[in-house]
């Protein structure tokens, strides 16, 4: 082992998602059925990045001494755990599965993975970029009947507490949580560190267990019925003013928001 | 049938967005009720009960409940909720943090930033950050909803509600309130803000930053923002981001100050009622975006538009 951090005590349990890149404008599917992502570029959901960071620096600053992270859905969601492998987590769960997951089952799924791993403390992103629900930490922890420290910008460990700084409308709230709990992470609660090749290279080393779900023995199945996907209402052509005057003019006048 | 909607306060006065979410509560012509949850709430309490069409409020007061927790504010949903068809909230860090606490306990989904009710249990949402709609149906028999507020306007006065009071049971031992910091700032929240003025990489400085747009912000009463880029260059911090991975806002007037207008920051703002972009490159896509663009020199720009405002 060539980790020089002290030991911790708390293992930390990571659920992270594979989501189209946040840099790719998605398309429809023709049919209006869905998005089509077939040969989008993919990766980690930022959110969740910053989550597997939160829990490497728990484990550099001797807090934490095992960090697991856990992905669900297709074989293909190995990709963005050897990503979390390689910035530095101990070991991967796949919980295989081609069911469409919602928020409820998500948290149901990874319910089942936390009584098989007994985390301390599990960390997940806000939200996936994807979606846009923000649903499934609060879902996890309700289930577990456990405390929640939703949208979190900083995390302290007190012994069997966390505090976790919350983001909250126009500032921040301080929460004390008693262990184990599920904190999601916010952009503001750290930087994920860059991915370097030789680690990259180490993490194909790094063991990936592969839990097919139906294992877990758990209804994890869709509740809500996808009717259709749409462009949003495209904006009406704009104009170009020609000075500051005009412009002034015509947001008075024209568009009544001064 | 009956809704319940879950009030979002402020500990003194309800929000706008409690009256919204009474609004998009009307298209179901069913009885509407409002739960508040707190600490000496009688006065929100009355106001609530004087927004037309509202059956009845519901107040439940203790002194936990001053720094409400989504441990106790979840279960409280799921002791008085079960009888209602929908519960419903606005889409705000409180019900974000609640309500799908709530939706896990009674095990039913949850549908979250609402900004179409298309009929009794089918819903349109924006998802990728406001580049797609999607339209969802559920079929649990308690619809557990968020809606965006800006999508309906406020409900007004005119109503007499009949008030009850249920006591609260003891307070979860899961969690503790330590404490809260708002942003000292004589802007308005940047999510709910009337006006948002927003700076991109072209500031070129944090200093220049604040120098050229907060003037305007102070003129128009506004929220400052930023892309990405300029957060990324340290021009502007974190918690003002607007995008795609940011605060996602939908003013009436949004300022798009030296911002190119990658899809990343045009997600989180293409709802805006009206855009302005001010921009050097008449190429600019943040100009396919906008209401009225004006080519230009910020620097020159923006001291002239507040001059302007006088």
């Amino acid at each position: 082992m060539n980790d020089q951090s002290p030991a911790g005590v708390i293992k930390v349990l990571v659920a992270i998602k594979r989501v189209v890149d946040a840099n790719v404008k998605v398309r429809l599917k023709a049919d209006g059925s869905d998005v089509d992502i077939a040969g989008v570029k993919m990766g980690i959901n930022p959110f969740d990045e910053n989550a597997v960071e939160e829990a490497l620096r728990l484990k550099e600053r001797g807090h934490a001494k095992e960090v697991v992270a856990v992905a669900l859905g297709a074989a293909a969601a190995q990709d963005i755990l050897r990503h979390a492998l390689a910035m530095g987590a101990d070991r991967a769960i796949l919980v295989e599965t081609d069911v469409t997951l919602q928020p409820l089952g998500v948290a149901k799924l990874l319910k089942a993975v936390v009584e098989r791993e007994q985390p301390d403390l599990i960390i997940l992103g806000k939200q996936a970029i994807d979606s846009d629900a923000g649903q499934a930490g609060q879902m996890l922890a309700a289930l577990l009947g456990i405390g929640q420290g939703i949208a979190a910008s900083a995390l302290e460990v007190h012994g069997q507490e966390i505090h976790v700084t919350r983001e909250i409308d126009g500032g921040t709230e301080k929460l004390a949580l008693r262990l184990p709990a599920v904190v999601t992470a916010d952009l503001r609660l750290n930087e994920p560190r860059y991915v370097k090749l030789p680690n990259l290279m180490m993490a194909k080393k790094k063991p990936i267990q592969t839990i097919n779900a139906t294992e877990l023995g758990v209804a994890a199945g869709p509740r809500l019925k996808q009717l259709k996907v749409a462009d949003p209402p495209a904006r009406k052509p704009g104009i170009k003013v020609s000075s500051v005057q005009e412009l002034v003019e015509r947001l008075r006048v024209e568009a009544k928001v001064l | 049938m009956s809704v319940l909607i879950l009030a979002e306060h402020d500990g003194h006065k309800l929000k706008p967005a409690t009256r919204q979410a009474v609004t998009a509560a009307t298209s179901w012509q069913a009885s509407i009720h409002i739960l508040v949850v707190g600490h000496h709430i009688a006065a929100m309490a009355h106001e609530a009960a004087a927004i037309a069409g509202i059956a009845q409020v519901i107040q439940i007061d203790a002194p936990h409940l001053a720094h409400p927790l989504a441990e106790d504010v979840a279960d409280l949903l799921v002791r008085h909720g079960r009888s209602y068809e929908v519960i419903l909230a606005p889409h705000t860090a409180f019900s974000k943090n609640v309500l799908p606490r709530a939706a896990a306990l009674l095990d039913v989904a949850m549908i979250s930033d609402i900004i179409a009710i298309a009929g009794p249990n089918t819903y349109v949402r924006p998802i990728y950050a406001g580049n797609v709609n999607v339209t969802v149906e559920s079929t649990d028999p308690i619809q557990v909803l968020t809606v965006r507020a800006s999508r309906f306007a406020a409900a007004e006065n005119g109503g007499a509600a009949k008030l009850v009071t249920l006591e609260a049971p003891a307070g979860t031992t899961l969690a503790r309130w330590l404490d809260e910091k708002y942003t000292v700032s004589d802007r308005p929240e940047l999510a709910n803000a009337r006006v948002v003025v927003s700076g991109g990489r072209s500031l070129a400085s944090a200093e220049q930053f604040e120098a050229v747009l907060a003037p305007l912000a102070k003129k128009l009463n506004a929220a400052l923002g930023a892309t990405r880029a300029a957060v990324d260059s340290g021009y502007a911090p974190n918690d003002i981001q607007v995008g795609q991975t940011g605060t996602v806002v939908a003013p009436e007037l949004y300022i798009a100050v030296g911002i190119s207008g990658a899809v990343q920051h045009t997600a989180g703002m293409k709802d805006s009622k009206t855009i302005v972009a001010i921009n050097l490159d008449p190429d600019a896509a943040i100009f396919q975006v906008a209401d009225y663009g004006l080519v230009a020199n910020l620097f020159e720009a923006v001291p002239e538009l507040v001059n302007e405002l006088e």
